[in-house]
């Protein structure tokens, strides 16, 4: 097949081409935040680190850290670096652990930001010629917006139809012939269901990719998602701090990695504990430095998502590294008896025994001094039983290949369908009753 | 000669079980027999009703996970030894018994065994050798 590119020539441009670019742009930023913003002053101050230090991408290293306790403290606009009246549009975070934070962006910024996000979507085979479906939240989250900028730059008919009221959705799909969906995926699922319910079969819809991010997901959540809709699923990367959606962006080439728009946007990985940089391919931390954005730029990012990046070029022919499936977050990853547990690798069993539906729910509480995880399962009509012995064969053998993967002893519990709450955006997949 | 029963998973929670027996109700449905299975964690309902087709339908939308199963209804005498006999051929035949259950026909002379066995076609005809009555579908609602 011929690749589509969006932008071919930096898209393809030779990596000590994208190297030269990225340090030009990173003194810029460096020169220009030292200047402006006052915390980012006192922090570089505070490390004994000039903006002249800033020679090669190497010195990147130098820089303090960013972290989501900066944006907080100095909450709402205190770390943009132009004057309001240049900001044009304001997104903030949920703010489910405190204050949310806020991201603003200049009329420029806006409008790098519909290119990469035109770029993803030409990386997923989306051209002028698509109806693009878009169920990411309209509103503060960088979601919907974020891909409906896109969307219109591509120059395809974006349908802002927003989350929620799934029915509707679904006639939607069939009247108006959606062929791309952008969505979170435990909401693609969702919509899966609900097409089964109402005895719609996604094989007489138009849908030919999805385009799904915002949330972890597994391997094995891809393929269900794949065969329930019928269509090709690729994975989206973003988070509103560095800009949204459009971060990074796995193209239709390979289901490993996603290409990071490095022209904008400049990746490390570090040691979550030390801080210290990886070695190329190893798993850790994912920092990011933007390099074009102007309202609110950000320095050494901690986005707090694990992944590892990978060198090798992709068969598209973009020279843009790719990094890995998001395996979870340091701050998602529970540690259960000592031992480490993403939910990422819960969902990842469940997915490999055949019948189990991708709703769960990890409980952890406490009891005495002990940590207990239960891991909640509905029970879909392919697995359940009239008799008890197969059921209760069932969450043995759930039990027991989570205890293979994880090393961790859980107590599996099998639920009425439908009763693990069902988000219309980010699904809830975490209880920690703990007090700690 | 099966008759269909319908499986229901219940979560251990209080009022489950009357929610489906007021769904059936509702839908003009009638329980012809039932039984619980439960463990400390879930339950599992069995279900012998006059509308299979409709009792599916309803259940399924009020948002149950349902099985349908093929058991065998066996009918005795109400009387002193009536299950011991079936039991006795059952053993005969070396057949294994997953789960069974029992209820009284309207008129007090005869119960109704439901029995699920591992290999189902034996046993009926193990049943049928030693000369008992085996019921249909339509026998057992219009008992």
């Amino acid at each position: 097949m011929t690749t589509l590119y969006w932008e071919e020539e930096i898209e393809t441009l030779p990596r000590v081409g994208l190297e030269s670019i990225q340090l030009t742009r990173l003194k810029h930023l460096v020169a220009r935040v030292y200047d402006t913003v006052a915390p980012y002053r006192a922090k570089m101050d505070a490390a004994s680190v000039k903006p002249t230090d800033i020679q090669t991408l190497a010195d990147l290293q130098k820089l303090p850290f960013t972290v989501k306790d900066d944006l907080r403290d100095n909450y709402p606009f205190g770390l943009f670096t132009v004057p309001m009246d240049q900001v044009v549009r304001v997104h903030a975070s949920s703010g489910t652990t405190g204050k949310p934070t806020v991201v603003g962006y200049t009329k420029k910024d806006i409008e790098t930001w519909a290119g990469v996000m035109a770029r993803a979507m030409t990386c997923a085979g989306a051209t002028s010629r698509d109806m693009i479906h878009n169920a990411y939240g309209y509103g503060l989250f960088t979601g919907g917006l974020g891909a409906h900028y896109g969307a219109e730059r591509l120059g395809a008919t974006v349908i802002p139809v927003s989350g929620g009221n799934t029915k509707r959705q679904i006639t939607i799909m069939q009247d108006f012939r959606s062929s791309v969906l952008m969505a979170t995926p435990s909401y693609a699922l969702n919509l899966a269901d609900a097409m089964a319910e109402l005895g719609v079969d996604p094989k007489t819809l138009a849908l030919r990719v999805g385009i799904f991010g915002a949330e972890p997901w597994s391997e094995n959540m891809r393929e269900e998602v794949q065969r329930k809709l019928n269509i090709k699923a690729v994975d989206i990367y973003g988070l509103s701090e560095v800009m949204g959606p459009g971060v990074a962006m796995q193209c239709l080439e390979t289901d490993r990695g996603m290409h990071i728009f490095e022209d904008h946007f400049l990746p490390e990985i570090i040691d979550p504990d030390t801080g210290e940089v990886l070695p190329p391919g190893e798993q850790g931390e994912l920092v990011f430095t933007t390099l074009t954005k102007e309202a609110f730029p950000l320095i050494r990012y901690r986005t707090k998502d694990i992944t590892r990046l990978i060198h090798e070029q992709c068969a598209c022919g973009r020279t843009m590294i790719r990094m890995e499936k998001i395996t979870g977050r340091t701050d998602d990853m529970l540690i259960i008896r000592g031992v480490n547990v993403f939910p990422s690798q819960v969902e990842h069993v469940l997915m490999g025994v055949e019948g189990v539906e991708p709703h769960y729910q990890i409980v952890v509480s406490r009891e005495g001094n002990m940590d207990t995880m239960a891991v909640k399962v509905e029970v879909s009509e392919a697995i359940f039983s009239d008799e008890v012995k197969n059921l209760e064969k069932l969450t043995r053998k759930i039990q027991a290949d989570i205890k293979d993967l994880l090393g961790v002893t859980c107590k599996v519990q099998l639920v009425e369908p439908r009763t693990i709450q069902r988000s219309e955006g980010k699904a809830q997949r975490v209880i920690d009753n703990r007090k700690i | 000669m099966h008759v269909e029963q319908i499986a229901v998973f219940l979560e251990n929670k209080s009022g489950r079980l009357a929610e489906i027996t007021a769904t059936l109700a509702y839908h003009g449905i009638n329980i012809r027999a039932l039984s619980v299975a439960d463990t400390a964690d879930f339950g599992i309902l069995r279900l012998i009703v006059d509308d299979v087709e409709s009792a599916k339908k309803v259940l399924k939308a009020a948002g149950f996970t349902i099985g349908i199963t093929n058991v065998i209804a066996v009918e005795v005498a109400d009387r002193s030894g009536g299950l011991a006999q079936v039991l006795m051929t059952i053993e005969k035949a070396r057949l294994n018994v997953e789960y069974m259950y029992a209820f009284v026909n309207k008129s007090g002379e005869n119960a109704v065994l439901i029995f699920r066995f591992d290999d189902m076609e034996r046993a009926i005809v193990a049943l049928q050798q030693d000369g008992f009555t085996i019921l249909s579908g339509e026998q057992v609602c219009a008992l």
